[in-house]
This record gives structure tokens, C-alpha cells and sequence, in this order.
């Protein structure tokens, strides 16, 4: 419910239901060169268009004002003034436009432009003057110059039906006058003083109807009938809906009719209600009585009528066995809404017919309220109409607090106290988001509001993005470590050089960015996981240089951190890797990686037993290990006769048992 | 059910519901990129991928061609390519490499990532970083949970292990709380909650800030699981690291069960292929002897292949009809039984085989000296010729382990000289190797916290017991101790018997271990089951150190009393009252409920565990259903701890 504006240069400005102005946008730069002739707007189940009709007799076309997509429609040949009529049509989901000049009419669609006659025109039927598109897009009416109508299918397939009024001049308005799903179709059109409906059906408009206006009035199409507005009066034309007719048609014998008689005379405390009762039940008429009545309360827009109606089918119901009673209290609750929201205060003049379509779960109803911000009469339909909180109040709670959030009339107040009221209000309300509310605040520049609105947010994994969003990261992260969720916390590490103390910043780090990674190590004077880092990067370096250097850089790390053991095994490392290089390029085989166990077993296995004995006295591996090792290695090589030598040298510290396993 | 004995065990409830919400989801997520399109997955995604839906749904599903994640698409023509994933950073560079690469040679395709189980923001930051995040979409497969068996569910999420308890990772405790949310919803509501660790309390905590956001409908529906028991794996790492003897665990020790099957090879089918077995209760042969100590096996399988020849020999001397009804009706039966003895035979043979090369009885020997804490000059020279005859990296390092965490840390001498052994043996990487098993505590140094030991206990018997609590606290927190000894003193872990444990005709859960130990996991279990709260183990867990999960945490939620070492838990169920084992009906499903027990292990459990907890709900009439981070034994925790060359 917005008013759009279109300005001449092709810009539509967007004002809501107070006239505030909400955006503007604008179609594009051919229109403002050449500026708008005619636009029009409308309606299709991708939300809501505009047409324009430029400077050039070049159409352009938006079919969703919220998702802005210009469409340049083509041209149409010989086109030199602007059309007599033209209307936008939607087919099938593409939506195109019709224009009638002279006597011809052009369908234009995205890529071309075709002429058309409706089937069944009368050949003198003269120039165009006006055309109308019914509200749901399937009829289409034209009136020619000649006063000659063509009803008919905006398919152009079929006619319907074609009439000629005694009216020569253009109606200032044409617009389609139909029931959804009704087979009676009918025209309105407005002259100056002079409303005439037309039409084909055999028991509503047939023929020519002319109604005299008083004032100049506009008319309205919508979904079941038109409204027509003038300076003084709302009135709305219709087509009276069957249950209405038969029950009040002058002399009508249709159950409904004679419950309602029926009733009146109850009421007279007349024995002629029983009489008109009879009359029903004898025909077994009285369900269908009930539900005629129940129905036609609903099209009445007095109160008393409904009323009275309501009453005759209440009435009826004592004397049905079983007559379920849900239409019946559907109605009743429907009809107040209906008639709370069709007071002149709120201004809502729905029809019944609307009512369930604009509803759709209970919701527009109330929605509509909220758009006029009309909050507590919302939420008493809501709970009147027993809709489930989360459905229901918490949103009309959560669009009050926007409301509160954007109006800046708590300036006076601090934001603490705005916060303050506002959780008194919502309270736990299920389905209540204290961060949507505060995302609102942050957009309306009232951050520390926000962050007071955040605090009432009971989830955490809210609270984290919002506050990352307002810049706030120290809270963020403190926020998300609160909530136990690192992965919220993943979140917080981005600006890692501002907030080096996140617990997951070495994690996250570890598998991003490692250079990061020992900044962090450096600030925090972590030398133990300084001393681990380059030896982790040691082994990603290639060349013996580069490793020995990192593993170098690690020793020395180890040693402020005071860790001899890991020191000395690096400098261990760093000795056997020195010393594996020198064994590849004299023996040509390859050593380096080897643990030092296999490289002494490698050495013995080839026969080298001066270099293992050297390896063995430099890196005092015990006698034990020696042994073992040796022996193995020995009696894989099958070299029995070192083997004895060996074990002649010394005594063996692992006995001679297990020589013999071997 | 009703004529079924109190001692009788309730049936398990049925988790097949759980495998098709995996695949229905599954479907739904394949189904929003219509068409023909590639589908690469992590290879740990695979087998747990298999168990839920096989390839052919994959195809009806317009799934082309299916890649293993890491192998370099070889020019490929599909114009979609779906990724299903686990959050990692290392998968999300990969796939941020071939999204880029095809920029570069101007192909445009659609790629989706599937996250399973979920998203981590991380993963999406990578992306960005790369530059491909408006290239891809992202979707979750929130699938927690695959049941491996009529009672074993796990999250088959191994690294939870390294994550949480080395990296100190929290992001998996949501994943694990979904997990549990999920249970609920489908099994619950639970009546009652026990738990120690500090993830347990979090997990807990943060499902149960799940529960009351989603405020779920489960008032009123018959709860089909009554109790829930979350427990650390750092409560508990003694069990892990000894050898296990139970059929199944040696099965996963030997051959590695790989989500709920395991791979055959040829030295047990005795012949050139090897053969892919699913091992859960439907394998008739396997489920007789999966929770049996090793050395009744054999018999068992020998009796068996008795009665199954008998049955074979039935059908001499049938007649024509007799033959007809055997041959379709039992003979099928009676082949596949033949067929699975005959792998489980060969099974046996090759663990024998393998056993006995190693010495293994001789180091089942030092396993029982370390844990009833004798001889350990012994067992650590034969944990140092271990070392020195290169035996296995993973199995010295395993006794390094348990030596350290029985005896409270190695002394100093040792430490420094069973680690220079180690690194001379197996290569000097191993050096971050032991810093990470310091972190986690496994391989420590004797500090001068052994002193403070005997001053702590000179003082407790002045003070109070609670400030000795907080004294010991304030030990703890300059060196983490793992207080086997004390512990297992307290609880009777190691059993008294005079004379030879029978293992045929176990008496309590030892049996799993050679009747050497009870698992210390079980014991607290079947402790706090029995008494319905954790009184009586106050002592215990502070020498557990978890006196900390109830300092650090704030019980949030009023519906539960308060966490480890003082009382019960108690969730919000619908049976305030519980019903009494002798005062209520047995059919009573309330009390059925309560009977059924969701021992939940975070960070690996065990199938000698698994076996010990079974035989626990035989004999007390409650049944056991596990829920694991992933099925774990000795070697996979050592692997999760070795620094890999990279």
C-alpha cells in the first residue's frame, strides 16, 4: 500500500501510507529525454509495475517495482502520434501491451509488434476510443467511436458479446464490473454526469443501465465489483451474489427468504413463524435456509442486516439435528472484523469477498493494520481471531518496535530507557528477534541502542554477525567465546591483527595463514610453539640449507623456552641431517630422512661398519640398541662371519639367547 | 513383554529412521541442482555415504560421474559439479582451485557445496578469500548420525578427537548437540542426564539452549530412551591404550573396522581377493562371539561348524519332498552361515598368527603390570627394547602412554631417555609428536607434583574435604595428573581373584581385558547408574580433575539440578515421579525407557568398552546404545596425535 509518483523526466518516487517518502528510482535514460507522456500501473503475481509511454511513442515497462528490470518495449511501425487507448496485459506471465491507434490494434510483446482484430468486430465499428482490462486479465472491453462495445477474451479468441450505446463520445472511464468465478460479465463506463453499465448476462445488467452521477466521480475496478469515489460518497456497484437476491427479491419463496420472515414473526411472537418454518422443513430446505442466510449477512455491509440475518440463521439452526456449526462462527467472527476494520476511523472498506483473499492465514488482515500502524487493534484481532503468538503478536510486537527504533521521538529518552520499554513490551514473546530489531537500529544510525537491543537477544549466534557488522569485535568475540560456539568465533579472527588474543586465532591461522601464525607466536612470546613452528616449516623446505636454518631458528626458540630435551634433539636433527647429506654424496645411495636407527642399519646392511661405528660413538646410542641393531642387520645381510667377530668383541648387554631367535 | 523378566533388557529402539532422514535429505539437496552433474566427495565421507545410500540412488538422482575429493578431475565435460564435503579448509582451497582454474580457461559451470554435517563460517571466509564465494552455493547436510548397529550410532567424525583435545577446538560441540537434539526429538524426551568432562557439560548445555529455542512438541510422546550419560574421553584414556582381547576389538585392532564393515584380505579368505564383510547383529556367527574374550572363540567357532556340518548331514536320508522343503528354505541360510564361519575361522587364524610373531603375550603381560602398578622397572625395559628393535612406532609409543598415565607422568630420567630412544628409532618429526601427548597429557613428566601428592594428602585429613578439593585443584592447574592409581583404588578396578579368572564365565566387566582391569569409563557408569547420582563419587572426580565443569559452568537451566559430583540430573521429561523398578508394572513404558541407556562417548569409544557395557546391561537388565564421535582404539589415538611430515 504505497503511492507511487511518476514524475515527468521517468522518476517514481515511493511514499507509504503516511506520506513518507520511502525511495525513488527512475526508468531509465530514454524516458528522460524524452520525457512521459502517459504511465500507468500495475498489478501482476510478480508484485507491482509501471508502464510509461514516452515522449518517442515508445513504451517501457518495470513489471516489479522491487526488483527493478527496465524493458524497452519495440517499436511500433508508423507510429507517429501517441495512441487513442493502450493497456497493459498480462498473459501467461509475460506481460505486454495493447494499443489501439485509429482503427487498428497492435499487440506489443518483448521482441515484436503484431496487429490484431478481435474476432467478431463489426466492420463499422469505427476508431478506438477506450479500452479495459478486467482485474484478474482475462476480458477485455473496447469501445469505438461509433458508441459500438466489443466484450470479449483478452486472448482475442472468442467474444463474448458487443453492444451499441446511443453515446458517441469517449467515457471518460471504462472499467469491468464482474464476481470472481461468475459467469455474468458487465462494463461500467463514466461519463461526466452519466454512469452505464452494460452488459450480457440474463439475469443481472441486460442491455443498457443508466445511472445519473451527481458529482464527478472516479471509478475503481477491483476483484468483485468497482468502486466508484466521489467529493462526497464511497459507493460501491456490485453484482448482487445469488444468496443476497434470493432472500431479498420482492416476494421471493427461496428458503432463506421464509427463514428470515420466519424469524421476524418469532420475534412478533406471531404463530406465522411456525407457518413459514413448516413451509421450509416440509420442503427439507432448512440447512440450505441456514447456510443462505449465514452467506448473505456476509455481503451485507450493515451491521443491523447482518445482524438480523444472522439471527434467522441462528434461528433455523435450533431446528437441524446436526448442522455444524463452523460457518456459521466462522462468519460471526469474520463479520467483526470486517466491521472493526470498516469503521471510519481505521477506513478499511474491505467487501467480504476480498476479505479471505487479502487474509490469506489471518495475516494481511492484520498486517494492513500494522502498515497504518494501528498495533493495538492488530493484536486484539490477532488474539480474537486466536492466531498463534509467533504468527501473530510477536510479529505486530516486533513491527511496533521497529516503529519505536526508526521514530526518533525517544530522543529525549536515552537509549537505554527505549531498549528498556521495549523489552518490557516484548518480554520472551516466542518468535520475537531482538536482533532484527537492533539490525533496524544499527540501519537507523543508533548503534548504541543496538547493542543494548543485542543484549536482550537470547542466542548468541544472532548477536556475533550484527556486532561484527557495527565494527564491535572485541564484544563480538567475547560474545561468541560466551557462547561456546567457536564457530561463531570463526567470524572474529578476520581483523586478526586487532584482536590477537582470540583463543581461535592460532587455530584458524594454522590453516591460513602461517606467517600470521607466528606473529601471533612472537607477540605472546610463545617460544615452545615458536621452536614447533619452524620445525613444522622445516620440513616444507626443500634444500638441506633451508631446513637446517629453520631447524637452527627452532633450537634456538627451544632454548629460550627453556626446553633442553627438545634442543638438544634438534641439534641432534640438525647433526644427523648434516651428516646423512655427506652419506648420500660419498655412498650414492639415498639416507637423508632416515630415523638414526636406520641409518646405522642401512650403513651395516651395506658393509660401511666404520661409519656405523662412528655414528655410534657420536650419538651415544646405547649398547643395547647397538646390538640389537647390529645383530639384526647382520643376519639380514646373512653376514655370519662379522657376526662373530662382533660378538667376540665385547659382552653382549641383550645376552646371547636372543641371537639365536634371530 | 510383559511375562519378560525385570533382569531382561528392553529392545533397542529402531534407528533405520535415521539412515532414511540422512537420505531423504540427501535427495532433496541432489534435487536442487537439477540435471546431470558430478559428484565429488571427501574420501572420509565415503564408506558412512555407502551405508546410507548406494549408487544407484545416487544415479536416479542424475548423479554422472562420482569423484573421490583431492584426485584432479581429468578434463571433464559436466556442466555442474556438486561437492559433498566436511568443513575443512584444506577441501574448501581444493575446490577454490578448480573453480578458479575453470575461470581461467573460460568454462563456466554450476558447483554446489554440500557441508555434512555442517557449515563453519571458516570454510566460507576461505572461499571468499579465493574469490569463488559467488561462484558456488552452499547447502548443509545435516547428517549427525549413522547408525552402525542395532545399538551403536557414531557421528563418524574421528577428528573430533585431535579438534577438541588437542587443538582445543570447540566448533564440533555444536554439531555434537544437534546430534543429541535430534535423538531427542526422535527417541525422547529423556528423563534423566549424567554426565562429566567439561565438552560433556557444554554439549549439554547447548542442546539444551536448542530445546528451549525450539520448544519442541515432545511433551507427551512416549520416550523409548530414558537416560543419557555423556562422558570425555579425557575422563578415561587408560582404556583406550591397552591391547583389547574381546573378539570385535581385536578385529578392529587387526584389520581396522572401517564403519561397521571391514575388509578381509587374503591371508584370511584364503584366497587371492579380499572380501568386504559387514560386522553388526545381523551377522549371526559374528554376533555370538563379537563381545567373547579371544580365547573362547575358538571352541565357540568349533562347536559351531560341528552343528552346522550336523545340519548339512540332515539331508542324508531325506526324501525327495524333505530334500525340496531343505534346499529352498534352509539351505540358503545354512551357506551364508557357512561362508561367514568360515571368514571368522580364518580371521582368528591370521589374529593368531600375528599375535603370537609379537610377542604378545608377553606385552599383555607389561600391559597388566602397568595397570595393577608392579614390576614397572621391568615393564619399562621391556617398553625400551620395544623401542630399540623398531617393533612398531605406534604400538611404543601406545606403552610410552600408558606408562606415563598410570604411574602419574614418567620420572624425569626416563622420560628424557625412552624419548631419545624413540626419536633415534623412529625419526626425529616425533619430537612434535610428544609435545602434542604433553598437551594432552598422555606423555608427561613426573614434576614436583609427586611431592605435592603426599602433602595433599597430609592435609586432607586436617581440612575438610572440600578445601582439599580446591587445594588439589589449585595442584592440578601447575600439573595435570591423571591419578590412575588413586582412582583405580577407589573404584576396584583391578579385580581381587584367587586363582585363574574364568573367561568363559565372566563375573564383572574385567573379562575384557583378560580379567586384568575393569574399563574405568564403565565403572563410573555403572556407578552412577545404580545409585541414580553421582553421590558416592565425589572423591573420584575430583581425582578425575572435572571438578571444573562445575565451577566453570553456571547450571543455566533450572530444570536441572546440578552438574557431576553432587546430584542426579534431571531434564525436563514428562515423568517427574520415576517409577520405581519394584513398585510399577514392568510393562510400563516409562520404566521400559528407563531401562534404556544412550551412553554417549565424546571423542572415541572403544569395542572392548562397547562389550564391557553390553555385558554391564545383561546383567542389570538395562540396555546400552552408544553414541560416539567415532569408534576409536589405541592406534587411531596415537595416529590423531602423530605430527604428520607435511
Amino acid at each position: 500500500e504505497d503511492l507511487l509518483c511518476i514524475q515527468e523526466d521517468g522518476t517514481v518516487l515511493i511514499y507509504n501510507l503516511f506520506c513518507e517518502f520511502k525511495r525513488h528510482f527512475s526508468m531509465g535514460n530514454e524516458v528522460l529525454q524524452n520525457h512521459v507522456l502517459e504511465a500507468k500501473v500495475f498489478h501482476t503475481e510478480y508484485g507491482t509495475g509501471v508502464a510509461i509511454l514516452t515522449g518517442a511513442h515508445r513504451f517501457s515497462l518495470a513489471t516489479n517495482i522491487d526488483d527493478l528490470k527496465l524493458r524497452r518495449m519495440p517499436e511500433v511501425p508508423g507510429l507517429q502520434k501517441p495512441p487513442s487507448c493502450w493497456a497493459v496485459l498480462s498473459q501467461d506471465r509475460v506481460t505486454i501491451v495493447l494499443l489501439a491507434v485509429g482503427q487498428d490494434l497492435y499487440l506489443l510483446d518483448n521482441t515484436s509488434c503484431s496487429v490484431v482484430t478481435p474476432p467478431g468486430m463489426s466492420p463499422s465499428a469505427g476508431s478506438y476510443l477506450r479500452m479495459a482490462v478486467s482485474f484478474n486479465y482475462r476480458c477485455l472491453a473496447l469501445f469505438a467511436d461509433s458508441g459500438y462495445i466489443w466484450m470479449g477474451l483478452t486472448s482475442l479468441k472468442e467474444k463474448l458479446c458487443e453492444f451499441n450505446c446511443s453515446i458517441r463520445s469517449a467515457p471518460k472511464q471504462m472499467v469491468w464490473c464482474m464476481r470472481p468465478r461468475s459467469r455474468q460479465r458487465a462494463v461500467v463506463m463514466a461519463w461526466d454526469r452519466q454512469l452505464m453499465g452494460v452488459g450480457n448476462s440474463t439475469e443481472g445488467i441486460h442491455g443498457e443501465h443508466r445511472f445519473v452521477l451527481d458529482e464527478d466521480s472516479y471509478l475503481v475496478p477491483e476483484l468483485d465489483g468497482v468502486r466508484i469515489l466521489s467529493r462526497t460518497s464511497h459507493e460501491f456497484l456490485h453484482e448482487i451474489p445469488e444468496a443476497s437476491q434470493e432472500i431479498f427479491k420482492i416476494a421471493s419463496m427461496a428458503p432463506g427468504a421464509l427463514l428470515l420472515e420466519a424469524q421476524k414473526e418469532y420475534e412478533k411472537e406471531s404463530q406465522k413463524a411456525d407457518e413459514y418454518l413448516r413451509e421450509i422443513k416440509d420442503q427439507k430446505l432448512l440447512p440450505e435456509a441456514v447456510s443462505q442466510c449465514i452467506e448473505a449477512a456476509g455481503y451485507e455491509h450493515e451491521p443491523d442486516t447482518q445482524k438480523s440475518l444472522l439471527r434467522a440463521a441462528s434461528f433455523g439452526k435450533c431446528f437441524i439435528d446436526k448442522f455444524p456449526p463452523e460457518s456459521f462462527v466462522r462468519m460471526c467472527q469474520d463479520l467483526r472484523v470486517l466491521n472493526a476494520i470498516r469503521d471510519y476511523q481505521i477506513g478499511i472498506p474491505l467487501t467480504f469477498t476480498q476479505y479471505p483473499l487479502q487474509d490469506g492465514a489471518g495475516l494481511l488482515g492484520p498486517s494492513r493494520l500494522v502498515l497504518r500502524r494501528l498495533y493495538p487493534l492488530a493484536i486484539r484481532i490477532c488474539e480474537y481471531l486466536r492466531l498463534s503468538k509467533i504468527q501473530g503478536v510477536s510479529r505486530i510486537l516486533a513491527h511496533w518496535a521497529c516503529y519505536k527504533v526508526r521514530r526518533r521521538l525517544g530522543k529525549d529518552k536515552s537509549d537505554e530507557e527505549v531498549a528498556h520499554a521495549i523489552n518490557q513490551k516484548l518480554g520472551d514473546t516466542p518468535g520475537i528477534s531482538y536482533s532484527e530489531i537492533a539490525a533496524r537500529a544499527y540501519d537507523c544510525g543508533r548503534t548504541e541502542l543496538a547493542i543494548k537491543l543485542l543484549e536482550y537477544e537470547p542466542r548468541s549466534g544472532e548477536q556475533v554477525p550484527l556486532l561484527l557488522k557495527m565494527k564491535r569485535s572485541k564484544l563480538a568475540l567475547s560474545k561468541a567465546i560466551e557462547s561456546g560456539d567457536t564457530d561463531l568465533a570463526g567470524w572474529a579472527p578476520l581483523p586478526v591483527p586487532t584482536c590477537p588474543h582470540s583463543p581461535v586465532a592460532p587455530q584458524f591461522c594454522k590453516h591460513q595463514e602461517r606467517e600470521t601464525l607466528k606473529d601471533l607466536y612472537n607477540q605472546d612470546d610463545n617460544h615452545q610453539e615458536l621452536g614447533n613452528f619452524h620445525v613444522h616449516s622445516s620440513y616444507s623446505e626443500k634444500r638441506i640449507e633451508g631446513r637446517v636454518g629453520a631447524l637452527q631458528n627452532a633450537v634456538d626458540e627451544y632454548y629460550k623456552a627453556k626446553n633442553d630435551f627438545a634442543a638438544k634433539a634438534t641439534e641432534d636433527q640438525i647433526k644427523l641431517l648434516r651428516l646423512q647429506r655427506h652419506l648420500q654424496e660419498d655412498f650414492d645411495k639415498p639416507y637423508l630422512d632416515l630415523s638414526l636407527h636406520d641409518t646405522v642399519s642401512n650403513l651395516i646392511l651395506d658393509g660401511h661398519h666404520k661409519r656405523a661405528e662412528q655414528l655410534y660413538r657420536e650419538f651415544k646410542i646405547p649398547d643395547k640398541r647397538y646390538w640389537w641393531l647390529k645383530l639384526s642387520a647382520l643376519a639380514n645381510r646373512g653376514d655370519w662371519e662379522e657376526m662373530e667377530k662382533f660378538s667376540k668383541s665385547k659382552k653382549s648387554p641383550i645376552g646371547y639367547l636372543v641371537r639365536v631367535s634371530l | 513383554m510383559a511375562a519378560a523378566g525385570s533382569s531382561d533388557a528392553p529392545e533397542p529402539p529402531d534407528f533405520g529412521i535415521l539412515k532414511r532422514l540422512a537420505r531423504d535429505q540427501l535427495i532433496y539437496l541432489l534435487e536442487q541442482l537439477p540435471g546431470k552433474k558430478d559428484l565429488f566427495i571427501e574420501a572420509d565421507l565415503m564408506s558412512p555415504l555407502d551405508r546410507i545410500a548406494s549408487v544407484s540412488i545416487l544415479k536416479q538422482h542424475e548423479v554422472d560421474k562420482l569423484y573421490k575429493v583431492e584426485s584432479r578431475p581429468v578434463l571433464n565435460t559436466s556442466d555442474q559439479f556438486c561437492f559433498l564435503v566436511r568443513p575443512r579448509i584444506k577441501t574448501m582451497r581444493y575446490i577454490a582451485d578448480i573453480v578458479n582454474a575453470d575461470k581461467m580457461s573460460g568454462r563456466s559451470r554450476k558447483y554446489k557445496i554440500i557441508f555434512s554435517p555442517q557449515k563453519f563460517y571458516a570454510c566460507e571466509m576461505v572461499l571468499e578469500e579465493e574469490g569463488v564465494f559467488g561462484d558456488v552455493t552452499c547447502d548443509e547436510w545435516s547428517f549427525y548420525l549413522l547408525p552402525l548397529d542395532e545399538d551403536i550410532i557414531s557421528m563418524e567424525l574421528p577428528e573430533f578427537f585431535r579438534d577438541y583435545f588437542l587443538e582445543g577446538d570447540h566448533r564440533w560441540i555444536n554439531s555434537i548437540s544437534r546430534a543429541l537434539q535430534l535423538l531427542n526429538s526422535l527417541y525422547g524426551p529423556f528423563g534423566k542426564a549424567y554426565g562429566i568432562g567439561r565438552c560433556a557439560k557444554m554439549s549439554y548445555e547447548l542442546w539444551q539452549d536448542l530445546e528451549k529455542e525450539s520448544e519442541g512438541d515432545s511433551q507427551g510422546r512416549k520416550p523409548e530412551i530414558g537416560n543419557v550419560f555423556l562422558m570425555d574421553r579425557d575422563m578415561d584414556y587408560v582404556t583406550t591404550l591397552c591391547s583389547q582381547v574381546v573378539y570385535e576389538g581385536l578385529v578392529d585392532d587387526t584389520f581396522r573396522i572401517k564403519c561397521g564393515s571391514v575388509d578381509f584380505g587374503p591371508e584370511v579368505t584364503s584366497s587371492d581377493k579380499s572380501i568386504k564383510v559387514l560386522l553388526n547383529a545381523q551377522d549371526k556367527v559374528f554376533n555370538q562371539i563379537r563381545n567373547e574374550h579371544f580365547s573362547s572363540v575358538f571352541g565357540f567357532l568349533s562347536l559351531k561348524s560341528r552343528n552346522l556340518q550336523a545340519q548339512y548331514d540332515r539331508r542324508r536320508g531325506m526324501d525327495i519332498k524333505q530334500m525340496k522343503n531343505f534346499v529352498s528354505q534352509e539351505l540358503k541360510g545354512l551357506k551364508q552361515e557357512h561362508r561367514l564361519l568360515s571368514l571368522h575361522i580364518g580371521a582368528c587364524e591370521s589374529i593368531m598368527k600375528k599375535k603370537t610373531k609379537q610377542d604378545f603375550q608377553e606385552m599383555i603381560k607389561a600391559e597388566h603390570s602397568l595397570l595393577e602398578g608392579f614390576d614397572i622397572r621391568e615393564s619399562t625395559s621391556f617398553i625400551e627394547e620395544h623401542i630399540d628393535r623398531q617393533v612398531s612406532p605406534i604400538e611404543s609409543l601406545r606403552l610410552m602412554c600408558l606408562l606415563s598415565i598410570t604411574e602419574n607422568g614418567l620420572i624425569p630420567k626416563d622420560y628424557r631417555s625412552l624419548k631419545t630412544q624413540y626419536l633415534q628409532s623412529y625419526g626425529p618429526e616425533h619430537l612434535l609428536t610428544f609435545h602434542n601427548l604433553k598437551r594432552i597429557g598422555l606423555l608427561t613428566e613426573q614434576s614436583a607434583g609427586e611431592t605435592l601428592t603426599a602433602v595433599e594428602s597430609r592435609v586432607s585429613k586436617l581440612v575438610t574435604d572440600r578445601a582439599a578439593g580446591k587445594i588439589t585443584d589449585a595442584f592440578n592447574s601447575l600439573a595435570r595428573k591423571s591419578n590412575f592409581r588413586a582412582i583405580s583404588k577407589k573404584l576396584g578396578l583391578i579385580p581381587q581373584v584367587d586363582g585363574e579368572y574364568d573367561l568363559k564365565m565372566p563375573r564383572d566387566m574385567a573379562y575384557v581385558f583378560s580379567g586384568a582391569y575393569i574399563p574405568l569409563s564403565c565403572k563410573i557408569i555403572e556407578h552412577v547408574l545404580e545409585r541414580r547420582s553421582w553421590s558416592g563419587l565425589e572423591e573420584v572426580v575430583r581425582l578425575l580433575n572435572s571438578n571444573e565443569s562445575v565451577i566453570s559452568g553456571t547450571a543455566s537451566s533450572t530444570m536441572w539440578g546440578k552438574w557431576a559430583g553432587m546430584g542426579g540430573l534431571r531434564a525436563g521429561g514428562i515423568h517427574s515421579a520415576l517409577p520405581h523398578p519394584d513398585s510399577t508394572a514392568e510393562d510400563n513404558p516409562a520404566w521400559e525407557a528407563q531401562r534404556m541407556v544412550l551412553a554417549v562417548f565424546l571423542g572415541g569409544c572403544t569395542f572392548s568398552e562397547i562389550a564391557a557395557l553390553r555385558f554391564l546391561g545383561k546383567e542389570r537388565g538395562f540396555k546400552f546404545i552408544f553414541l560416539t564421535t567415532a569408534i576409536t582404539n589405541s592406534a587411531r589415538m596415537m595416529e590423531a596425535m602423530i605430527e604428520a611430515k607435511a
